[in-house]
């Protein structure tokens, strides 16, 4: 099979590389950005542990094919915080709020959070249930996840989220 | 998982996407939003030799309103729908759908066109097209051409589409005053497919029904609508007695085969109560109640 060049700029750094046209974003973005706060939970885009935000829309990266990413702008766990060291608005709220146990779903909850918070100004706690209806977790029942995006959604009213120029979210037409 | 090796295109034109599967017939598939056909692929259900995407084609991805009907391009995101103040205002029954429609992941990458020409009899949207009469445009190698949703859905899998033609446009009619539509859906977990859905539309004068459109999903070998029910409705007013009658007709023309989600008679069980719920929030949100 022929392979493809794919160019996709991952927090804000450009990759390109050769790849086969079947490699799934997620095992892209592990394998050759290296970034791996990206899991592979399900597989079969049930769980939504491999969620990114790709041009402002939170989606399973392991139901994208790296080919069709060709040119797109993606965010993961590690391009969330911008400063080293310093964690977003969202992510402490998960450790504020016990908003994990064993952390396998996490990444993806938060990115869920994060797009959910920055589309909806106010949310309540039907917005949030719902929002994450395609992310299980098997550990917290999703009591401590829920109540970790209220605080988030306290944190980001309190200190601002990011403007839309920096991760943009899309907000509908 | 990794999908079996294909090859994959993603020309910036329709015409190109005809001209591929013109030269490889049955072993070429159009890749939308693939949130269907990946999952396939993955799990291989399917292998396909030659994806053709229609990501790179600009202009198919829209929502454009006019006096007697809404067009939406077939590369339109599903959420771009959910968000649309169009569509909240004229098709509640679309909300309805769409805010139930696999999940918000899915539906930031899954297109409309996706869900319609999948042929999937458990996807939502087919039986909401089928209930609102919309027309869809397919486009081959001699210009457009347009498909009633009512001629569309063939069987599982299988739609009017020809192997070289591509839906590049769903245009829904306006419906006027006095009418509204319902969707009720029953899933065990979002992650499941449904066990049944119901579509209604109703259209009212003096508070008794002059249109009808009913559809169901997950019921049968396709998304099908039930023109007995339609009729029976016509010319009737809200009441209990009307709407248990109308969804008995529609369990009566339903084919549910028993799977892992229920026997026969548990399916339409289920698909009574959902369906008297959508003729009643159907009624109710055309002033007739």
């Amino acid at each position: 099979m022929t392979g493809k060049e794919v160019s996709i700029t991952i927090n804000g750094e450009k990759k390109t590389a050769e790849v086969e046209p079947r490699m799934l974003l997620v095992h892209f973005i592990r394998e050759i950005a290296g970034l791996t706060g990206t899991h592979v939970g399900c597989d079969t885009t049930n769980c939504g542990a491999c969620t990114v935000i790709m041009d402002g829309r939170a989606v399973k990266s392991c139901t994208i094919l790296a080919v069709q990413a060709d040119g797109k702008k993606i965010t993961t766990i590690e391009g969330l915080s911008r400063t080293p060291g310093k964690l977003h608005p969202v992510q402490k709220a998960f450790v504020d709020k016990h908003g994990l146990q064993c952390g396998y779903c996490t990444s993806g909850m938060v990115l869920t959070s994060f797009w959910l918070l920055n589309r909806k100004k106010k949310v309540s706690e039907e917005d949030i249930r719902e929002a994450i209806s395609g992310n299980l977790c098997r550990c917290t029942g999703y009591e401590s996840i829920v109540d970790s995006i209220e605080e988030a959604q306290r944190n980001l009213e309190k200190e601002g989220g990011y403007t839309e120029e920096e991760i943009p979210v899309r907000r509908g037409r | 998982m990794m999908p079996p090796a294909f090859e994959y295109y993603a020309p910036t034109g329709v015409d190109e996407v005809i001209d591929l599967l013109e030269k490889y017939g049955d072993d070429a598939k159009i890749l939308a939003g693939g949130q269907s056909l990946i999952p396939l692929l993955k799990s291989r259900i399917t292998a396909i030799p030659y994806l053709i995407s229609l990501s790179g084609i600009k202009d198919l991805s829209y929502i454009t309103e006019s006096s007697n009907a809404t067009r939406i391009g077939a590369m339109t995101v599903d959420s771009d729908l959910e968000y649309s103040d169009t569509i909240r205002k004229r098709y509640p029954i679309l909300m309805d759908a769409l805010s139930k429609l696999a999940d918000p992941l899915v539906r930031n990458m899954g297109t409309v066109g996706g869900n319609i020409s999948h042929g999937d009899p458990s996807n939502d949207l087919p039986a909401v097209m089928l209930a609102l009469k919309a027309t869809f445009v397919a486009r081959g190698r001699g210009g457009n051409r347009n498909i009633k949703a009512r001629d569309f859905f063939i069987d599982t899998f299988t739609t009017a589409l020809e192997h070289d033609e591509v839906l590049t446009e769903i245009s829904i009619p306006v419906w006027k005053e006095h009418s509204g539509g319902s969707y009720v859906k029953f899933e065990k977990g979002t992650w499941n497919f449904s066990v049944a859905g119901s579509a209604v539309q109703l259209r009212l004068e003096n508070g008794a029904v002059v249109e009808a459109g009913i559809a169901i999903t997950s019921m049968g070998p396709k998304a099908m609508y039930i023109p007995e029910a339609e009729d029976y409705l016509l010319g009737k007013k809200f009441h209990k007695s009307v709407i248990s009658e109308a969804a008995d007709i529609v369990v009566e023309k339903s084919q549910p085969s028993p799977d892992t989600y229920g026997s026969v008679e548990y399916k339409k069980n289920i698909l009574k109560r959902i369906t008297m719920e959508a003729l009643e929030n159907a009624f109710r949100r055309s002033g007739g109640m």
